[in-house]
C-alpha cells in the first residue's frame, strides 16, 4: 500500500526540466573536451619528444661537448651556457624586483605616481621578445659597448623577467597581513627595520618560488640572446666547468635547439629531439619544483 | 653607542635604504622608455630621412637586398602577422574560455588543482620548442592530412600560437569568473537554474570585461611571439590568401635577418623601426586590457 503511494507520488522531472538537465550534461561534457583539447596535446607532445629522443638521451649526451659541426657529440657547451645565462639573469633581475614590489607594496601610496609605476610593469610584461632584443642589441651591445657577451644578454634576460618577479613578489608581500606590520610598528621599529625583519622573512617563500618559475622562463628564450650574447657554436672542453667568462659570447640550449633544427643540414635525426627533451625537462622539473613548494607552503600556512 | 647615535644611525639607514627602494620601484619606468628610447634611437636616422612611410605601411613588397631597388613595404608581413594571430584566437578564445569555464564552475575541487597545474605547464614550454614542434610534428602532419606540399603554414603557426596563448586566456579568465560575487551564484541556483544556465546567464555576462581583458593578452601573446613563428611558418613574404599559404610574421622578419643586416645600414634601421611598430601594437593592446581590467575592479 505504503509503496504504492510512494511510486504514484514520487518526484519527477517535468519535460521542461528534464531538457535543462540534458543541457547541462551537454555543456559540461563540451567543457570538458574543451580542456582535454589542451591536456592532451601537452602529454602527447611530451611523449612524441620523449620517444624520438630516447636512444641519445644519457649522461654522455649531457657532458660531451658538439663536435663535426654539431652533427654529432652532446650538448655541454649550450647547457653550461644556459646555466650561466640564467644565473646572472636572476642575480641581476631578482633584487631590483624585490626591491620594486617592496616600494609598490610597502611604501608607494595610492596616487597617479603608482598607477603609472604599475602600468609600466605591465607593460613591460607585454614587450615581445624579439623587441628586448633589438634593445639589448641597441642599449648595451652598442651603447654601453659591452659587445656581444654572456653579461649583455644576461641585462637583456634580467629586463625581460623584472616585471614577472614584481608580480609574484608584490603578491606574496600582499599576503603577509597588515596586523603583523602594525605591531611592529608599535614597538618602535622603523618601516624598513619591520620590512627586513618582518615582512620579507615572512613573505620569502613565495618570493623564492615566484623567482624559481622564472628560472624555467629564462632558460627556454630565445630571441633575447640570439642577437645579445649567444652563438651558433663554440669550441669548449667537454665537461670543463669555467668554460665562458663574463665578455665571451655563447652557446645556449634554446639557441641551439634553434641552431641545429634550422640552420645545419643533414644532423642525425636524434640529436635536436635530445637537445628539445633537455631543455623542455629543465623547464618543467624546475616548474614541478616551484610548484610543489607552492603547496607545501600553503599547506602549512599559519595565518 | 648612546641612543641618540643609535637613532641616528637608524636613521641614516632608513634613508639610504628607501631611496634604494625607491629607485628600485622606479626602474620599470625607467626600462619602458629605454626600450623605446634604444629602439627608437636605431632606427631614427632612416625613419626621418630615407623612409618612404607610404611605401613602409601600403607595399606588400618586402626587398630589403634587391641589387636593382630595395624596397621595404611591411604590408606583407602585417598581413601574416595578422593572419597567424587571427587563426589562433579563432581556435584559442573559445576553446580558453571553455576551459576556464570547465576549471571554474564544472570540475571537481581534486580535478581542478591537476587541470591548473597542467595548464600552467602548457605555459611553460618554451617558444623554441614550439616552434620544433611545429617543424616536427606538425609539418608532416599538415602535409599528410590536407595533401599540401608543405606543412609550414599559417595553418601550423595558428596551431602553435593557440596553444601557446591559451593557458593566459584561461588563468586570466577563470580570475575573471572567480571574480564574479558568489551572491550572484546563490541568487541564480535560488532560483533553480543549472549551471550551465548560470554560466551562460549570469557569469559569462557579469565576468565580460574580465574574459576581454583575458583575449586581449593572449593576443599581445600571440603578436609578439617570436621562435615558434619564425620556426613554424614557412619563410614566405607574401600576402596570404589561404591558410595553407606560408607567410612571415613582423617579429620572424627582424630575427630572421638582424643577424645579416649590417650594422647602421638602411636594413638594419629599417628593422628597428619594424621593433617600434612591434612595440607600438603590443603596447596599446596591454594598456587595453588593463584598462578593462581597471575598470571591473571599480565597478
Amino acid at each position: 500500500m505504503s509503496g504504492a503511494v510512494a511510486g504514484t507520488l514520487r518526484f519527477r522531472a517535468s519535460a521542461f526540466t528534464q531538457r535543462k538537465l540534458r543541457f547541462e550534461r551537454v555543456a559540461g561534457i563540451v567543457f570538458a573536451v574543451m580542456t582535454a583539447a589542451m591536456v592532451v596535446p601537452l602529454v602527447a607532445i611530451v611523449a612524441y619528444l620523449v620517444y624520438h629522443a630516447w636512444p641519445i638521451l644519457s649522461l654522455d649526451f649531457l657532458s660531451e661537448v658538439p663536435r663535426q659541426g654539431m652533427r654529432a657529440g652532446g650538448i655541454w657547451s649550450p647547457l653550461l651556457g644556459t646555466v650561466y645565462l640564467v644565473v646572472l639573469s636572476l642575480a641581476i633581475a631578482a633584487p631590483i624586483g624585490v626591491l620594486a614590489a617592496v616600494f609598490l607594496n610597502e611604501y608607494a601610496r595610492d596616487n597617479w605616481y603608482t598607477r603609472v609605476v604599475n602600468l609600466a610593469v605591465v607593460n613591460l610584461a607585454g614587450v615581445p621578445s624579439i623587441v628586448h632584443a633589438l634593445f639589448g642589441l641597441g642599449a648595451f651591445v652598442m651603447f654601453a659597448g659591452i659587445g656581444k657577451s654572456i653579461l649583455a644578454a644576461s641585462l637583456t634576460l634580467a629586463i625581460m623577467t623584472l616585471p614577472v618577479i614584481i608580480a609574484s613578489t608584490k603578491e606574496a608581500l600582499a599576503s603577509v597581513p597588515m596586523a603583523f606590520r602594525e605591531a611592529c610598528w608599535n614597538v618602535g621599529a622603523t618601516r624598513w627595520q619591520t620590512i627586513r625583519h618582518v615582512v620579507l622573512p615572512n613573505s620569502v617563500s613565495g618570493i623564492l618560488t615566484g623567482v624559481i618559475l622564472q628560472v624555467s622562463r629564462t632558460a627556454g628564450e630565445t630571441a633575447p640572446i640570439m642577437f645579445t650574447g649567444a652563438v651558433f657554436f663554440k669550441a669548449l672542453e667537454p665537461g670543463a666547468l669555467l668554460g665562458y667568462g663574463l665578455f665571451d659570447q655563447c652557446m645556449a640550449l634554446s639557441m641551439h635547439l634553434f641552431t641545429i633544427s634550422t640552420q645545419v643540414p643533414d644532423v642525425p635525426e636524434a640529436l635536436p629531439y635530445g637537445t628539445a627533451v633537455v631543455l623542455l625537462g629543465t623547464v618543467l622539473l624546475v616548474n614541478a619544483l616551484a610548484i610543489t613548494l607552492r603547496v607545501y607552503l600553503r599547506m602549512r600556512k599559519r595565518w | 653607542m648612546t641612543p641618540a647615535s643609535r637613532r641616528l644611525a637608524d636613521r641614516v639607514v632608513e634613508v639610504a635604504i628607501e631611496s634604494l627602494i625607491r629607485l628600485c620601484g622606479i626602474s620599470a619606468i625607467i626600462f619602458v622608455f629605454g626600450i623605446l628610447y634604444f629602439v627608437f634611437r636605431e632606427g631614427a636616422g632612416f625613419l626621418f630621412a630615407g623612409l618612404d612611410v607610404r611605401e613602409f605601411f601600403t607595399s606588400p613588397e618586402w626587398y630589403p637586398t634587391s641589387q636593382s631597388r630595395v624596397r621595404y613595404g611591411v604590408l606583407a608581413l602585417i598581413a601574416g602577422t595578422g593572419a597567424v594571430t587571427a587563426l589562433a584566437m579563432l581556435l584559442a578564445v573559445p576553446f580558453g574560455i571553455g576551459a576556464a569555464v570547465f576549471v571554474s564552475e564544472f570540475c571537481s575541487p581534486r580535478w581542478k588543482e591537476g587541470l591548473k597545474i597542467t595548464i600552467e605547464l602548457l605555459a611553460a614550454i618554451p617558444s623554441v620548442v614550439w616552434g620544433f614542434i611545429g617543424l616536427t610534428v606538425m609539418n608532416p602532419l599538415i602535409m599528410v592530412v590536407f595533401g599540401v606540399p608543405i606543412g609550414l603554414n599559417v595553418l601550423n603557426g595558428g596551431l602553435i600560437l593557440a596553444l601557446m596563448s591559451v593557458p593566459i586566456i584561461v588563468s586570466i579568465g577563470e580570475d575573471a569568473l572567480k571574480a564574479v560575487p558568489d551572491s550572484y551564484r546563490e541568487a541564480a541556483l535560488a532560483l533553480g537554474v543549472t549551471r550551465w544556465q548560470l554560466v551562460y546567464r549570469v557569469l559569462l555576462p557579469a565576468a565580460r570585461n574580465g574574459l576581454l581583458a583575458a583575449v586581449l593578452l593572449g593576443v599581445g601573446r600571440a603578436v609578439g611571439e617570436t621562435m615558434a613563428v619564425l620556426m613554424a611558418t614557412g619563410h614566405a613574404v607574401t600576402m596570404p590568401t589561404s591558410v595553407m599559404d606560408s607567410v612571415r610574421t613582423l617579429t620572424a622578419t627582424i630575427a630572421a635577418e638582424l643577424g645579416e643586416a649590417p650594422v647602421g645600414s638602411d636594413h638594419y634601421q629599417v628593422l628597428f623601426i619594424i621593433g617600434i611598430l612591434l612595440f607600438t601594437i603590443t603596447f596599446v593592446v596591454n594598456l587595453a586590457a588593463d584598462l578593462i581590467v581597471r575598470g571591473r575592479r571599480r565597478a
